[in-house]
């Protein structure tokens, strides 16, 4: 064994001793990061914690809180207006409302709108003969419009503070160099919005490591001086037991806590080029998250000196409300009210191939990793 | 003779001749190779194994190898897998018009090389070729025939409880290594594909260890999804353990970044070998002293609880189920 595994398996066994010890009153300790998500099933993470610690996956996922009214504006720009349709894979099989209500209100009967057919998903639209390019960064949306000057081109820009300055950096190079049939679509978010609705869901917040980069670690100091305690975690097996090790022990001494857990990649000043970037070019608004409704200024949109690059200013987009299949509960898996098993659906309608709700599609999201690792062996 | 290939290289006239004679028959030249419409061959008595595979990775040309070494490598290596030394080998090429004469002569010499390493002969072929837009570069398809070794019996159906899982170096650097070469991730690592001829590696193996019972090439869908296969076909479950898995680190980034499990990533130069466990030890030194399979390693073992899954004891000391692999595989890796 190397010096690296030895000193990796000693801190294993330390946090392990730590949560094994844990004698106190349940902590249900949230992480809100779909890596943490992940890593927590691949490592079986939950299986070797006692009774008395739970962990729930809380709304941490892009996809996974991105409405069913933004796919249905996706679908419309894609089929109604001929845009060609940027997007990262995952977003491509979420499945949106699959029908509208028509715009001027034609067809309405006893004061119900009419509704319309449309395609139940980017991947439907793209079998309907809709363009639909699967990126794995803004910047590629960029170059696929300035080799496609005849065509629309719209980037799909979902993602917490990590994502979004990167959406920022390709609004910039598009203006830089005047390409015009380049736009975005914002569903930007951001975690504090989310983290004030969550706190009364649980007792402490695993804080995801990659936003915290970017933003600093001062929300989540105001979140513990409010009551709300929560350690910023990274992503190995030694990084997450150590986090937990520690929330064990903070929770112990009693008062409401942060502590970082990640400083080799979280200053407490986060990443201050990143942030002037978006404060220049986006401003917050209020957004839908999946499941949980409309949040307060938890959104971030384009600025108006750069409405240009706004696809629902450029396309004049109506306001679409969106329904979500009934039978999903992905709102409650989110918030940590329910278990992906505890839904009707789960692994009976809704699989990873044949999706109902987002946390099925992404790879991040809670009832996928469900699914794919059970629920132990 | 011209840059590129043109169309009048496949319409069997004097070009397709030259074609022939100047990039074909000066790198497989051997005394088998036919000039006429068949090769003759003196075929060895026992039991003969024969195996065909097309190749269409894109780019052909990545960090580790081109189509012309993979061509050979995934066609013997299928036959050492069922214990069989590769003697003769045919190849057949689509290449698309405009390909460059210049690259078409470096996967004919990277074929030369790999089949004298792999000690195949290269005894028949076959040059079509196709308008542009109708194949990307040039796809190859290679056939071969091997003598299966005295006393073997390998297959997917016959691994047993008990029995040692070897790979034999770390995993995923192919999947990886193409991954990269598309360049569609902006992802920049270290990382070149395994690529290799397997056979001297498998006959040393199994002249330590005549009882061998599995061997399988992780080509597509990677460690992951052979000891899938395996499971199902043998009625067994397989435990691994995760610390033991070779990965290289580069590959583990790149993983890492994608979230991408570098199990299911393909190899092409990577056994899985199940063997009894009283065979571990001779299988191992077999291997370890062997070229392209000095990595080997036992990554856990065949149960009979959970047949049909394949269980992974993690760093922190749980046990996971290794999830089955999803539906978006890359395309076009071999």
């Amino acid at each position: 064994m190397g010096e690296n595994t030895r000193e990796k398996q000693s801190v294993i066994s330390r946090a392990r001793e730590i949560i094994d010890n844990y004698q106190g009153k349940e902590i249900r300790i949230m992480e809100v990061c779909g890596t943490h998500t992940h890593e927590i099933f691949r490592l079986g993470l939950r299986q070797i914690l006692p009774p008395s610690i739970r962990l729930i996956s809380g709304p941490g996922c892009p996809v996974c809180v991105t409405p069913v009214s933004f796919i249905d504006e996706a679908v419309l720009l894609a089929v109604d207006h001929n845009a060609t349709i940027c997007s990262f894979g995952d977003l491509v099989r979420v499945p949106g409302s699959g029908m509208i209500p028509v715009e001027d209100g034609a067809g309405a009967q006893d004061g119900k709108p009419a509704f319309r057919k449309i395609p139940g998903s980017l991947a439907a639209a793209r079998a309907g003969g809709a363009r639909i390019q699967v990126v794995y960064a803004p910047q590629d949306a960029v170059a696929y419009a300035r080799e496609h000057p005849d065509e629309q081109v719209v980037f799909l820009s979902v993602g917490f503070e990590t994502t979004t300055p990167t959406s920022c950096l390709a609004v910039q190079e598009a203006q830089k160099e005047g390409i015009n049939n380049f736009s975005i679509l914002t569903a930007n978010k951001t975690m504090p919005a989310a983290y004030e609705a969550m706190s009364g869901s649980m007792d402490a917040f695993l804080y995801p490591g990659h936003v915290h980069a970017i933003t600093g670690t001062a929300i989540c100091e105001e979140m513990a001086r409010r009551g709300t305690s929560g350690v910023v975690a990274g992503f190995t097996a030694k990084e997450l037991l150590t986090a937990l090790a520690v929330i064990v022990k903070r929770t112990e001494q009693g008062e409401p806590f942060f502590e970082n857990c990640y400083p080799r990649v979280v200053r407490p000043e986060g990443s201050p080029a990143a942030q002037k970037l978006v404060e220049e070019m986006m401003e917050p608004c209020d957004a839908r998250w999946r499941g949980i409704g409309v949040l307060p200024a938890s959104g971030m949109k384009l600025r108006e000196k750069y409405a240009e690059f706004d696809a629902r200013v450029r396309f004049a987009l109506p306001h679409i409300e969106g329904r979500e299949n009934p039978a999903c509960r992905c709102g409650e898996v989110l918030q940590g009210k329910c278990q992906p098993s505890d839904c009707g659906v789960f692994g009976r309608g809704c699989t990873p191939e044949h999706p109902v709700g987002a946390c099925m599609v992404s790879g991040e999201g809670a009832c996928s990793a469900f699914y794919l690792y059970g629920t132990g062996v | 003779m011209q840059d590129t290939v043109t169309l009048a290289h496949g319409a069997g006239g004097k070009q397709t001749s030259e074609l022939i004679e100047k990039v074909f028959r000066a790198h497989f030249e051997n005394p088998q190779f036919t000039p006429d419409d068949a090769a003759l061959l003196e075929i060895p008595a026992g039991k003969l194994a024969m195996s065909t595979d097309g190749f269409i990775v894109s780019p052909a040309f990545f960090p580790g190898g081109n189509i012309g070494k993979l061509s050979i490598c995934g066609t013997v290596n299928d036959l050492a897998c069922m214990g069989a030394k590769p003697l003769y080998m045919t190849c057949a090429f689509v290449i698309e018009e405009g390909f460059p004469m210049a690259r078409l002569e470096e996967i004919a010499a990277a074929m030369e090389k790999t089949a004298a390493e792999a000690g195949v002969c290269i005894v028949a072929g076959d040059t079509k070729v196709a308008g542009k837009g109708q194949v990307d570069g040039v796809f190859i398809t290679t056939t071969a025939i091997g003598r299966v070794m005295d006393g073997v019996c390998t297959g997917g159906a016959l691994a047993k409880p008990g029995d040692c899982v070897i790979v034999t170096g770390d995993v995923g650097r192919h999947g990886c290594t193409i991954l990269l070469a598309r360049d569609d991730y902006g992802i920049e690592a270290d990382v070149t594909s395994d690529c290799a001829p397997l056979w001297a590696a498998v006959h040393n193996a199994l002249t330590a260890a005549p009882g061998i019972h599995v061997i399988r090439d992780a080509t597509r869908g990677g460690v992951g999804t052979v000891l899938y296969e395996i499971a199902a076909q043998s009625k067994v479950g397989f435990s691994l353990e995760a610390e033991k898995i070779p990965v290289d680190p580069g590959v583990r980034g790149v993983c890492g970044m994608l979230g991408l499990e570098p199990l299911y990533l393909a190899c092409e130069g990577r056994l899985v070998v199940i063997a009894p466990e009283e065979d571990k030890e001779a299988v191992l030194q077999a291997l370890r002293t062997s070229p392209h399979t000095e990595g080997a390693v036992c990554i856990g073992r065949v149960t009979e609880d959970h047949p049909g899954r394949v269980v992974i004891n993690t760093e922190i000391g749980a046990r996971t189920i290794l999830p089955q692999p999803g539906n978006e595989l890359l395309p076009r890796i071999c």
